[in-house]
């Protein structure tokens, strides 16, 4: 009987948690000029690569930038909060590799969330995981081949995965303990769903300009909380 | 078995070395296309018997990764005839035993590229790239030992060459063996360019290592290769390289000046000084441009040949003066 009332309570408790959670969002901006994104020149070297391109080569986007100073590819993560992995029951995350290129370049997934990694090209790639908390990994995928599943058991930010084919090919991954984390999107905004009230560390990083921190206060109406990077 | 000269054995030495050489610029192309783990099986190649990957896989960094593993096997094959070609014809018992180490050396050479690539350790990659070096000399030393005035040189007045100017040589070659040993740690780190201006150094006499400067560097860097970011050691390690450059440099030049003086401008180790003097020459312009072309992967690589040059130099150079000297005793 005890047990019974104790699985309620904490029943009743979970539901109107979730029941007062609150979406955290806000908007990344940039100030400054950053620097000038580069051609991806190296990609004549392969021409299964190149044959995609018939005109302009794609650039490298350390800095993805909107006309209004929006920032995207910045990983949001709550901090603070006691919340298990739901990586284990989470949907696999896809990234493709398509034009000799990774998509998307910056991802954010859980601990222990599948990654499933296509070849939608029609030349080899190996799949190289350069981590530092996770164990490495090189995977050769055949054009055609079957996707490839990575799954990370340590949280670690902007761990890397690259083509050692084609070096110009790399993207970052950063793994979270938990399921309260976003990437800005092309207009800079991110939010984070169904964020329990409370007191909390929202950490903001950027792989090329570094971490911000703030100090957010989430209610049952959400809250929100932007952040503006600076190029000096 | 005899002691006498072999034509045959010398040029096939010779043969044996040139691949080497051409192996280790083969190898240089693999690092600075930071192609090294783009065939992620060993000894297969993407699951393949390596001597029959299809042609259509050895694409981008493949084909410097899997050319770079094809010419070593021709590299082991040639040193595997040599080792037993020697055992067989040649009388010295020294150089027996200098077959069979250049035989175990190639051997462990392709087992450590072997587990650079299986066990995805880069610094195995900087002990690959010394034996690499260390194996070039040695089967030069052969070639040298088999050579014709090796083994007619005791027949001809010798001059002997000062201790003083030998003692120079060497010590210069080590240094130059360290430095690549420097150079080796730089490319392996896998980082690029850690300073990417020269004569100066981010704009500095010497340049600032702080945690804010090696981010400022870090984010203002737009990379279109692989590569890590820049830390502190390495900034500081490419300036004990750009360092023990200069010194190298006033150590060859010193070299050729001592050997004019001692030896006259005519004897062939002068000569041989001043080639060196050229190669040190070459080599820090090839250093310099690799940074001005933001490491240009043919510049890169040839500045490790030229480095790879430069130590056989020394290194060949002080054999030679050892055995004239022993022989004008």
């Amino acid at each position: 009987m005890k047990k019974s009332l104790l699985f309620l309570s904490l029943g009743l408790f979970a539901v109107t948690q979730f029941a007062q959670a609150g979406d955290l969002s806000g908007v990344i901006t940039l100030k400054g000029t950053p620097p000038a994104e580069k051609e991806l020149s190296p990609i004549k070297d392969d021409p299964n690569c190149s044959a995609n391109y018939p005109g302009a080569l794609p650039k490298t986007k350390f800095y993805v930038v909107d006309g209004s100073g929006n920032l995207a590819d910045v990983v949001v993560v709550l901090k603070g909060i006691s919340a298990p992995s739901t990586g284990a029951t989470a949907a696999p995350v896809v990234m493709d590799q398509k034009g000799c290129l990774y998509y998307p370049q910056i991802l954010a997934v859980q601990t222990g969330q599948k990654i499933v990694v296509k070849n939608s090209d029609n030349c080899v790639h190996n799949v190289h995981t350069v981590p530092k908390a996770n164990d490495s990994q090189n995977l050769v995928q055949m054009p055609g081949g079957a996707d490839l599943t990575f799954t990370f058991a340590k949280p670690e930010p902007f761990l890397k995965f690259q083509c050692d084919v084609h070096p110009w090919m790399f993207a970052w991954v950063t793994v979270v303990d938990g399921p309260y984390f976003a990437v800005s999107g092309a207009d800079g905004k991110f939010t984070i769903k169904d964020v329990p009230p409370g007191k909390y560390t929202l950490e903001a990083t950027h792989r090329k300009l570094g971490t911000q921190t703030a100090e957010v206060e989430v209610k049952a109406d959400g809250a929100a909380q932007n952040f503006t990077f600076e190029i000096k | 078995m005899n002691n006498k000269y072999q034509p045959a054995l010398f040029w096939f030495a010779v043969l044996n070395a040139v691949a080497t050489f051409l192996l280790i610029g083969l190898g240089g192309l693999v690092t600075s296309h930071e192609a090294g783990m783009s065939v992620p099986d060993w000894p297969t190649s993407y699951g393949y018997n390596m001597f029959a990957l299809p042609i259509k896989f050895w694409t981008g960094g493949a084909f410097f990764e899997h050319t770079h593993r094809l010419l070593a096997s021709v590299v082991g094959f040639l040193t595997t005839i040599l080792a037993i070609w020697l055992w067989l014809k040649d009388s010295r018992k020294w150089m027996v035993w200098l077959g069979v180490a250049a035989f175990l050396g190639v051997v462990a050479q392709g087992i450590l590229g072997g587990l650079r690539v299986r066990l995805q350790m880069d610094n195995l990659g900087i002990f690959h790239g010394a034996v690499a070096q260390t194996f070039l000399v040695l089967v030069c030393a052969i070639a040298l030992f088999t050579s014709r005035w090796w083994h007619q040189s005791e027949a001809q007045k010798q001059i002997s060459v000062p201790r003083g100017l030998r003692s120079h040589i060497f010590y210069v070659t080590i240094l130059i063996f360290i430095q690549l040993l420097i150079a080796a740690t730089m490319r392996h780190q896998h980082a690029g360019l850690a300073i990417s201006d020269f004569p100066l150094a981010h704009g500095k006499i010497w340049p600032d290592a702080s945690a804010d400067a090696i981010a400022r560097y870090n984010a203002e860097r737009v990379e279109t290769y692989n590569v890590k970011p820049i830390t502190a050691f390495q900034v500081e390690l490419q300036m004990i390289h750009r360092l023990v450059a200069y010194t190298i440099f006033l150590g060859v030049a010193a070299a050729f000046f001592l050997a004019r003086k001692k030896l006259g401008g005519s004897d062939a180790l002068t000569k041989f000084a001043f080639f060196w003097l050229i190669l040190l020459s070459l080599q820090i312009v090839l250093g310099a441009a690799t940074i001005w072309t933001n490491k240009a992967a043919d510049i890169a690589t040839l500045h490790v040949m030229v480095g790879a040059l430069a130590l056989l130099t020394g290194a060949l150079w002080w054999l030679v003066a050892v055995r004239r000297t022993r022989l004008a005793v």
